[in-house]
C-alpha cells in the first residue's frame, strides 16, 4: 500500500508507543490468548486493546502527510486541431452513454445512437476536429468492443489517445492500430522513412508503405522493392496487396518480376494487379487467350457469340496467374474460361466483335449455355477494372423484370457493378429498381448507394416502405431497410415522412397490430434524422 | 425573478439522471421526435407531451427554478427521479435544433402544467412566511412530552451502546480470526439489534464491519480500525456529559441522532461540484459537494432514497446557484459540513473558474485538522491546484504537484473507477485542478478544472 507516510513524531503516552502491529496480532488471536502489550488500571484487557488502538488510529489519521511524487509519465503530445464545438461534445456524451445495452429488445420509437456513432465521428473527421479528453476513455472503450469504430474512432482520437493506450492495457489496440504519419520530404525525412521501414514492426510498415503510397506512389513500390527480396512470403503478400492503392503503368516491370515469385499467392495477387492495367502486356496475353475462346458467329440469322473453353492450362497460363485446379464441382474449362475473361481487357471485345458497343456486346446470344458463364467472368471483369460503360451494359435497365430475378448476373455482382458508376448514376439506377421491384432484394444495392441517398433515391424507399406498410405487413421484415433509411436517408426527408408516423385505419386483411408498429418504426425513423440532422448542425457551428 | 434562467447543458442535465440507464432512456427521448407541444415559460418551467406506447401522451413539466431545487412531475408511472421522460425533456430544452431552441422560450405554461407549478410555488410561499410560526408550534404543543420522548429515546440508545461495547469485547477477547469464519450473520444480528436501540449510526458501522474480513489482504488491521473508531463512539455517547458541547454533537450525530439544520442561513452563489451516489441494500445515499463562490466554505447536500429510488434532490453539476443553505451546525466554527438547501433564489446558472487549490502537503493538513472536531471523519473536501495524475506501481495511481515533489495517493476504490480515466485523459501529463475528498484510504477525485478550461469536469 502506498499510503502517505505515516508521522511517528513524537511518542507520547504509553499507547503511541504500543507498536501497531502487535495490537492487530493480539486482536486477531483474543486476548484470551494473547495479552495486549497495553494495559490501564479499571480496564479489562479488550477494553484497553480498542482504548489503544482508537488512539493510533485517530493519530494515524491525523498525522498522513503527502508522499514523495513517483515519475511524471512524458505529457502526451500536442493536438493541433481544435476541440468540436461544446454542442456537439455534448451530441457525442449522449452517443457514447448509449453503447452499454446494444441490441435485444424491441426497438420502440427512439433512435438507436449508437448506429450513429460512426457517422458522428466521420463528418467530425472530415471537419478535422480533435476530440475533447475527457470522453478519449468513454471513446477507447467504444472502440474496444467495436472494431468497425477503430479506424474513424482513433483519427478523431488523435495521439492523445495512444498516450492513454500506453498507460491501459485495455486500449492496447490503439497502439497496434496507430495511423503512420510519413516523415516530410527532403533527405531527412527520407532516411526516417528508411530507418522506419528497416527497424519497423510488421503493423509498422504496412501502415509506412500505405500512406506513402498514397502520396507517393513511386517511392513506395521502389522502397518496397528495395528489400523485396528478403521478405517473408507472407509479408511479401500483404506488401504487394497495398500496390493496389494508386495502380499505376509505372508499377508493371516490378509487378511483371513478382509473377515469378516462389508463392504461389503472390504470383496470383500480382497477376490480379497487372490485369487491372489494360495496357499491360500480362493484359494483352490474357486478351489474345480469351479471344481464341470466344468468337463470332455469323453464320445463323442473328449473329451469336459461340465458346470454346480452353482445353488445358499451360505453364504460360499458371505463370499469368490462372489457377489451374478449380474449386469442387466446377468443371477445369469452364472455370480457366472464366479467369482468361476475367483478366482480359474489355476494350479488346470491342476491337474484336466488329467494334459495336458494350451493351451490343452483351446482348448478343451465346450459344450452347455459356451465356452465364461469360457475362460473370465480364462482370468481375468490369469492377475490377472500374469499366462504368461494361457496368452499366451489364446492370441492363432497372425495371426489367430481369434484375431482381435469377438472371446472368446476381444481385451481389450487380451491388459490385454499381460501384464503378458515379454516385448520382448509382442512386438513380437503384431507385429505378426499388419502384420496380420493391424493397424486398434491395438491401444489398442500398448498401453501395452514397450517404446520405439521393432525393430521387430516398423519394423511392419512402414511397416503397408506404406501399408495403398499406400491404399490412409487419414492418420488421423490413428492419434491414428501415435501419439503412435511420442512417442514410437525407435528413430533409423528416418533413415528408412526418405524415407517416400517425397510426393508420387498419385494413380487414392487415396483420393485427401492424398499423401501430409501424407508426412506431416511422417516428423512429423521423427522430434519428433530426437527430442526424441536428448532429451536422452542431459540428458546424 | 424576471429574466430567463440559463439553459443548462446536456452534461448537467444528464447528471441529474439517477442511474445509468436512465440516463440511457433520457439520451433517447431529448430530440424532438416524441415530443410535442413543449415550450418554457420566464419563470424557469419547462413542460411538453411525451408520446408513449399508450394512446395518451405523458404529461411532463420541470421547474428548474423552484426554491428547493429542481422539481419534477410527470404522469408516468415510472418511480425513478427525475424520470426518462423528464431528462428527455430537459435535454431537448438544453439544446438547439436548426439553429433555433427546440423548446421555444418565453410561452405560458398550458392549464397541466400551470396547475401542478402554481401548487408548489404557493405551497413554497406558505412554507416562506410560516417557518417561524410552524416550529414554534410543535415545540409549544407539549414540551414536556417532547422531552420526555427525547429522554426515552436516549436511555434506549444507551442500552444498544452499553450492548454493543460488550460485544465488541467478546469479539476481542476471542479474536477476530474468529470473525472471519463467523461471516455476515453476527454483524447482521448485531445491527439489527442497534436498529432496535434507535442509533441507526451504530447500525450502519456495525454492518459496514461485515464486509471487512473479505475485503482482502490486511483486513486484520482495517477491521481492528474500525472497531477501534467503533468503540470510541460508543465511549463516546455513555460519556457525552462530560464532553465539549460541539463534541458531544457529533457525537449524537455520528450515532444517529442529528439535531435539525438549526444554524444561521447562508446565502451565497453556491457552486455544484459533485454529485454522486452510494447504494447499499436498503438506502441509496446522495453526496452533493457545494461550493460557494463569496464566502468560500464548502458544504455537503445529503439525500436519501430508498432502497431503488433515487434520492429526490438532484443539482446540475457545473452550475452555481444563487440560494441559501442552512448549516446543521448552530456553531458556525464548527466544521460541520453538512447542510440542507434552503430557499433558492433563481434558476441554476453558469458560473466561471473552481474553488482555489492547495497543495497536496495542505490537503493532508487539513483532514489531519478535520479530525480534531470529528475522529469518525472518512476524508476532507478538497481542491488540489497544479495538480498532475501520474501512474504510482503497478496499478495505483496518485496526484502529484510537480514544483514541491509531494504527491498524495489516490484511493485504490477510485483508481477502479472511469472517473479516474477521465482525469489522466483530461489531464495529458499537464497539471490541472482537482475537487475531491482527501481521507486516509487517499484522495477520491471527483471534479476537474483543466488550465485552459472554465466549465467543470465531472468525473
Amino acid at each position: 500500500m502506498t499510503a502517505p507516510t505515516t508521522a511517528h513524531a513524537e511518542a507520547a503516552g504509553r499507547h503511541a508507543r504500543t507498536p501497531w502491529e502487535e495490537l492487530v496480532t493480539a486482536a486477531l488471536l483474543g486476548t484470551d490468548r494473547r495479552t495486549p502489550p497495553v494495559a490501564a488500571p479499571g480496564r479489562d484487557a479488550p477494553t484497553a486493546l480498542l482504548d489503544a488502538a482508537a488512539v493510533q488510529t485517530v493519530r494515524r489519521r491525523a498525522g498522513l502527510r503527502a508522499a514523495p511524487a513517483a515519475e511524471r509519465p512524458e505529457p502526451a503530445p500536442m493536438d493541433g486541431r481544435p476541440v468540436v464545438p461544446a454542442a456537439a461534445r455534448r451530441r457525442l456524451t449522449t452517443l457514447l452513454a448509449d453503447h452499454t445495452g446494444a441490441g435485444g429488445g424491441r426497438r420502440g420509437t427512439a433512435p438507436d445512437l449508437m448506429e450513429l456513432l460512426p457517422q458522428w465521428l466521420s463528418l467530425a473527421n472530415d471537419r478535422g476536429f480533435a476530440a475533447p479528453p475527457e470522453l478519449l476513455p468513454a471513446l477507447l472503450n467504444a472502440a474496444r468492443g467495436r472494431t468497425d469504430l477503430r479506424p474513424q474512432a482513433l483519427v478523431f482520437a488523435g495521439p492523445r489517445a495512444q498516450w492513454l493506450a500506453r498507460l491501459n492495457p485495455d486500449w492496447k489496440f490503439a497502439l497496434r492500430a496507430a495511423p503512420g504519419r510519413v516523415p516530410g520530404p527532403g533527405p531527412q525525412g527520407e532516411g526516417e522513412i528508411q530507418r522506419r521501414w528497416q527497424e519497423g514492426l510488421f503493423a509498422e510498415r504496412v501502415a509506412l508503405l500505405a500512406s506513402l503510397r498514397s502520396h507517393d506512389p513511386d517511392a513506395a513500390r521502389e522502397l518496397l522493392a528495395g528489400t523485396w527480396t528478403t521478405e517473408r512470403a507472407e509479408d511479401r503478400l500483404m506488401f504487394l496487396d497495398s500496390l493496389r492503392a494508386g495502380l499505376r503503368p509505372a508499377d508493371e516491370p516490378f509487378l511483371e518480376q513478382a509473377l515469378g515469385d516462389r508463392s504461389r499467392n503472390v504470383r496470383a495477387t500480382a497477376a490480379e494487379l497487372l490485369s487491372s492495367l489494360p495496357d499491360s502486356a500480362l493484359a494483352a496475353r490474357m486478351a489474345d487467350r480469351a479471344a481464341s475462346c470466344v468468337a463470332l458467329d455469323r453464320t445463323a440469322g442473328t449473329p451469336a457469340l459461340t465458346v470454346e473453353a480452353p482445353h488445358e492450362c499451360d505453364a504460360g497460363m499458371e505463370r499469368d496467374g490462372v489457377a489451374p485446379k478449380p474449386p469442387a464441382g466446377r468443371g477445369e474449362r469452364s472455370w480457366w474460361l472464366g479467369q482468361l475473361v476475367e483478366a482480359a481487357p474489355l476494350t479488346s471485345w470491342q476491337r474484336r466483335l466488329g467494334g459495336r458497343s458494350p451493351a451490343d456486346i452483351v446482348a448478343l446470344p451465346v450459344a450452347d449455355g455459356w451465356r452465364g458463364e461469360l457475362h460473370a467472368a465480364w462482370c468481375r471483369a468490369a469492377v475490377r477494372q472500374r469499366d462504368a460503360n461494361w457496368s452499366r451494359a451489364l446492370l441492363g435497365s432497372p425495371s426489367s423484370p430481369d434484375a431482381a430475378g435469377p438472371g446472368a448476373v446476381s444481385l451481389a455482382e450487380r451491388a459490385k457493378l454499381l460501384t464503378t458508376l458515379s454516385a448520382s448514376e448509382r442512386a438513380e439506377w437503384v431507385a429505378g429498381f426499388i419502384d420496380s421491384h420493391g424493397l424486398s432484394e434491395a438491401f444489398q444495392l442500398l448498401g453501395v448507394c452514397a450517404v446520405p441517398w439521393a432525393p430521387a433515391l430516398g423519394r423511392a424507399v419512402v414511397d416503397a416502405l408506404n406501399i408495403a406498410r398499406d400491404a399490412g405487413s409487419y414492418p420488421w421484415s423490413f428492419s434491414g431497410v428501415m435501419g439503412l433509411a435511420e442512417r442514410c436517408l437525407d435528413p430533409a426527408e423528416a418533413v415528408r415522412l412526418e405524415a407517416l408516423t400517425a397510426v393508420p385505419d387498419e385494413p380487414e386483411d392487415a396483420s393485427p397490430g401492424a398499423g401501430g408498429y409501424w407508426s412506431e418504426a416511422f417516428q423512429r425513423l423521423v427522430s434519428t434524422l433530426r437527430l442526424r440532422a441536428a448532429m451536422r448542425a452542431e459540428l458546424d457551428g | 425573478m424576471t429574466q430567463q434562467g440559463v439553459r443548462w447543458t446536456a452534461d448537467q442535465v444528464l447528471a441529474l439522471a439517477p442511474d445509468a440507464p436512465s440516463q440511457k432512456a433520457g439520451s433517447k427521448l431529448g430530440i424532438a421526435g416524441p415530443w410535442s407541444r413543449a415550450g418554457s415559460s420566464v419563470e424557469g418551467a419547462v413542460w411538453g407531451l411525451c408520446k408513449g406506447s399508450g394512446s395518451k401522451p405523458y404529461q411532463t413539466v420541470i421547474d428548474t427554478a423552484d426554491a428547493t431545487g429542481p422539481a419534477y412531475k410527470c404522469s408516468c408511472p415510472s418511480r425513478k427521479f427525475p424520470c426518462k421522460h423528464a431528462l428527455g425533456l430537459l435535454l431537448l430544452w438544453s439544446g438547439e435544433e436548426d439553429g433555433r431552441a427546440a423548446v421555444p422560450d418565453g410561452e405560458a405554461p398550458p392549464d397541466w402544467a400551470r396547475e401542478w407549478l402554481d401548487a408548489r410555488r404557493d405551497k413554497a410561499e406558505a412554507k416562506r412566511s410560516a417557518p417561524a410560526a410552524g416550529a414554534g408550534t410543535t415545540v409549544s404543543a407539549d414540551p414536556d412530552a417532547a422531552r420526555k420522548r427525547a429522554e426515552r429515546r436516549a436511555e434506549r440508545v444507551t442500552a444498544g451502546a452499553t450492548e454493543l461495547e460488550r460485544r465488541l469485547s467478546d469479539l476481542l477477547r476471542g479474536g477476530t480470526a474468529a470473525a472471519e469464519q463467523a461471516g455476515y450473520g453476527l454483524w447482521e444480528e448485531t445491527a439489527a439489534r442497534m436498529v432496535d436501540a434507535q442509533a441507526p449510526g451504530l447500525a450502519a458501522r456495525v454492518r459496514e464491519l461485515g464486509a471487512i474480513p473479505g475485503s482482502g489482504p490486511g483486513w486484520p488491521a482495517r477491521l481492528l480500525e474500525e472497531c477501534a473508531l467503533l468503540h470510541l463512539l460508543t465511549s463516546g455517547w455513555l460519556r457525552r456529559d462530560e464532553l465539549p458541547d460541539a463534541l458531544a454533537a457529533t457525537v449524537r450525530s455520528r450515532t444517529g441522532l442529528p439535531a435539525p439544520a438549526q444554524g444561521r442561513p447562508l446565502r451565497d452563489t453556491w457552486q455544484v461540484l459533485a454529485q454522486y451516489d452510494t447504494a447499499d441494500s436498503k438506502l441509496t445515499t446522495r453526496r452533493i459537494w457545494v461550493h460557494g463562490e463569496h464566502s468560500g466554505h464548502t458544504a455537503l447536500l445529503l439525500s436519501y432514497g430508498a432502497a431503488g429510488r433515487a434520492p429526490a434532490l438532484a443539482l446540475p453539476v457545473g452550475l452555481a446557484l444563487d440560494a441559501e443553505l442552512v448549516p446543521y451546525a448552530a456553531d458556525p466554527a464548527s466544521r460541520q459540513l453538512r447542510a440542507e438547501l434552503g430557499e433558492q433564489f433563481t434558476a441554476p446558472g453558469p458560473t466561471a473558474g473552481h474553488p482555489p487549490g492547495i497543495p497536496p502537503a495542505e490537503a493532508a493538513v487539513r483532514y489531519g485538522e478535520a479530525l480534531r472536531d470529528d475522529p469518525w471523519l472518512e476524508s476532507w473536501p478538497v481542491t488540489l491546484g497544479g495538480v498532475v495524475p501520474v501512474p504510482d506501481g503497478d496499478t495505483g495511481w496518485q496526484l502529484a504537484e510537480p514544483a514541491s515533489g509531494l504527491a498524495l495517493p489516490i484511493d485504490r476504490s477510485a483508481a477502479s473507477r472511469s472517473g479516474l480515466w477521465r482525469l489522466v485523459a483530461l489531464s495529458g501529463g499537464a497539471p490541472l485542478t482537482v475537487f475531491g475528498e482527501c481521507g486516509h484510504r487517499g484522495f477520491t477525485p471527483l471534479a476537474a478544472w483543466p488550465h485552459d478550461r472554465a466549465e467543470t469536469v465531472r468525473l
